[in-house]
């Protein structure tokens, strides 16, 4: 034991030349599944599919799912469930929309349009959000109430207070700063987007060297130089990919010239402008890029996965499990408040029944994104791309003309059948 | 450095002692006002029929129970231990009879759980918590490579040898082993062996449970006995022979001539 002479590290056997690009397997069958998918809605709609437009529109839509299914990796990792995300979303949604064009107007004065209302009412709509989230982690954890029962009453209460809040009525226009957060109604424009592509993949690939530096300093193995920058030229190329096809999107000439007239601009024959990235987009990818570090970089992400994947010997760690289950349904109720902004800003306005049925279509992004529901198992990206396959299935098979209630069989039968590969492709592994 | 035995015949003040400790599980009495105590570098064996509440007794030391009434004292002063925590600060560490492993973590997550050696950011290093889990993997099971694989796809043994590990690796000065052994080959068996008799030369207290009377004789100081939650007695290994100690458990008397 005394003895601290290091182990020799076995050498790095032959081995194929995919296999040393060291990619996870489970990434790289989601994003083929995506990939066929695409390819096959956009033979099946002539072309239609795969526009910058319906790129544009297609991501747009998922960012209030994939921003909330982030926060249910967390949740399912440590063997609990959220059933009220969606309600949860209508709260906040109705919060913000009474904030913005009742109680700042009408109590403190300012008006709807006021610099300061839609920064106010974010942070309400987030503080509520975090509030009620932890109140249902507090029980979960505390009181030891099965999460699917709090959640299961969350359902009911959270949509009904909502409901109760805005007398079930459609509260609009909201704050015109505010709805910049929705999607189209603000964008980053071309330039902007690549200077954001641009720095996003030199961080990208700076955070790969990093890594392989940090093996380098600990004489583990690495990957050969070959591998290490087929790597970073896909990642750079993906970023850099993505903000050309968004910057693609041209702005109609009409509503150009409406956005140049209202600046009193006249536009000049032949102007193109791109849309570039939206600034929803960006939203998710924030959360995206922090969650992940969370979940691979930080003591909570450690302890969470622990938990769940043996909660006694987490507590026999030290770990103070109850707390930490609050943390996690505190964090899960800020993104349901930060979708509730995007969702409620894009659709320009609260609705009463915004939000219905998301804490499904949440709860199947992670799920087909390889969240294990028996606990200590799951990706933010899996998550993310999840909600990306649902939503192109939705709105390709509406395309294509399916009818409504195929869509939701067909998307039913998918998350059974993404789970049922799952399974499968676990056991061959030997894991469970 | 004095014997434990010679420490014991001074008088000196155990560095822990549990008197009186009960606890009962719903109308059943798992301990039953049990005291046993533990000098530096001794051996302290417990011995007992399943569910005589060994475990139980030795978890009330380790913070996951709550004991019913009773007090624990570590060098002399009376101390409350009430979550694992608390007993990580009072330098005591456990290998649970269940491992208390988080199976899809890898070896040294599972090492480091609740002590991750940090970035100056904050951020977790797993580089250098992988450095020094096969620093000491390497002292404890050479053979010994699955560094990034989750704990799920190592053998008994592998996982029995993280554990262990973990239990050493923090300089433990009170150290509880719940059946170390019972995952284990015999080669791997004697090396742990090997490991209690160097952690008692560095001056460390063992409670140690295990089910062979031929390694408790072998390893131990002293050996006290359970049976039905109550303490049947303490003995000095010196003063009884291997089927002393079966009669006591089997039995539930202590033999006439070992007073310990
Ligand atoms: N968490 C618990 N809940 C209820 N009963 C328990 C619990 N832990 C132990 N017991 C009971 O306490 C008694 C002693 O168990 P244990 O300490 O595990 O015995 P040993 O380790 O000596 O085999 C058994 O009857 C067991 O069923
Ligand atoms: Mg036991």
């Amino acid at each position: 034991m005394t003895e601290t002479t290091s182990q020799p590290i076995p050498e790095q056997q032959k081995r194929g030349l995919f296999q040393q690009l060291e990619l996870d397997m489970r990434l790289l069958g989601m994003i083929g599944a995506f990939v066929i998918l695409c390819i096959g809605f956009n033979i099946l709609t002539d072309g239609r599919f795969l526009t910058p437009r319906n790129i544009f529109n297609l991501t747009i839509q998922t960012v209030s799912v994939a921003i909330m299914a982030t926060g249910m990796v967390f949740v399912i990792v440590t063997r609990h469930i959220d059933l009220s995300v969606g309600a949860l979303l209508a709260t906040c949604s109705a919060v913000m929309a009474m904030t913005q064009t009742e109680l700042l107007p009408h109590v403190l004065g300012l008006g709807l349009n006021h610099p300061v209302t839609w920064a106010v009412t974010i942070v309400v709509g987030l503080a509520a959000g975090t509030l009620i989230g932890a109140f249902h982690g507090w029980m979960v954890g505390y009181l030891t109430i099965p999460a699917f029962i709090v959640t299961l009453g969350g359902l009911l209460v959270w949509r009904n207070v909502a409901w109760y809040m805005t007398d079930g009525q459609t509260i609009g226009p909201l704050d015109k700063t505010f709805m910049m957060f929705g999607g189209i109604n603000g964008t980053m424009g071309t330039t902007w987007s690549w200077i954001i592509g641009l720095v996003a993949a030199a961080l990208a690939v700076a955070a790969i060297l990093n890594g392989r530096r940090a093996k380098l300093a600990h004489e583990f193995p690495v990957k050969p130089i070959w591998a290490e920058t087929v790597i970073c030229g896909l990642t750079a190329g993906s970023i850099l990919g993505f903000v050309w096809i968004l910057n693609s999107y041209q702005i109609p000439a009409r509503r150009l010239k409406r956005m140049m007239e209202a600046q009193g601009e006249t536009m000049p024959e032949g102007l193109v402008v791109g849309y570039g990235l939206p600034i929803s987009v960006l939203i998710l990818i924030g959360v995206a890029v922090v969650m992940t570090i969370v979940a691979q970089r930080t003591r909570l992400g450690r302890y969470i996965f622990a938990t769940g994947g043996n909660p006694d010997a987490a507590e026999l760690s030290g770990i103070n499990t109850r707390m930490l289950t609050v943390k996690i349904f505190a964090l899960m109720g800020f993104l349901c408040a930060l979708s509730a902004v995007v969702a409620s800003a894009r659709l320009a306005n609260h609705s009463n029944d915004i939000g219905t049925l998301d804490e499904l279509r949440v709860i199947a992004a992670a799920v087909i994104g390889g969240t294990a529901l028996s606990g200590g198992i799951g990706t933010i990206y899996g998550a993310i791309l999840g909600a990306l396959i649902m939503q192109s299935l939705h709105s390709g098979m509406a395309m294509v003309g399916v009818d409504a209630p195929f869509q939701n069989i067909v998307v039913g039968t998918v998350l059974v059948a993404a789970v049922w590969i799952d399974i499968v492709y676990r056991k061959r592994l030997g894991a469970k | 450095m004095t014997s434990p035995k010679e420490l014991r015949a001074q008088g000196a003040t155990p560095m822990v002692e549990m008197n009186d400790i009960s606890i009962a599980f719903g109308g059943v009495k798992a301990v039953d006002k049990v005291s046993v105590d533990l000098h530096p570098g001794e051996v302290v064996g417990l011995l007992g029929h399943n569910g005589a509440g060994k475990s139980t007794l030795i978890k009330v030391l380790s913070g996951a129970y709550q004991m019913d009434s009773g007090e624990i004292r570590i060098n002399g002063n009376k101390v409350e231990i009430t979550n694992p925590r608390d007993a990580r600060t009072h330098n005591i560490e456990t290998i649970y009879q269940t491992l208390a492993l988080a199976d899809n973590l890898d070896a040294a997550s599972n090492l480091f759980l609740g002590r991750e050696i940090t970035t100056p950011f904050g951020l977790v290093n797993d580089a250098a918590m992988e450095a020094e889990c096969r620093k000491i993997m390497g002292g404890l099971n050479p053979n010994f490579r699955k560094f990034s694989e989750p704990v799920s796809a190592l053998s008994g043994g592998q996982r029995q040898s993280v554990a262990i590990a973990r239990a050493v690796y923090f300089n433990a000065k009170i150290l509880i082993m719940d059946e170390p052994t019972a995952a284990l080959g015999p080669h791997e068996t004697q090396m742990v062996a090997e490991l209690i008799q160097q952690l008692k030369a560095q001056g460390i207290g063992i409670f140690l449970i295990d089910h062979d009377v031929h390694a408790v004789m072998e390893l131990c100081d002293r050996a006290s006995v359970m049976k039905n939650g109550q303490l049947v007695g303490t003995v000095d290994i010196d003063d009884v022979t291997d089927d002393d100690l079966l009669s006591m458990i089997i039995l539930g008397k202590k033999p006439e001539a070992a007073a310990a």
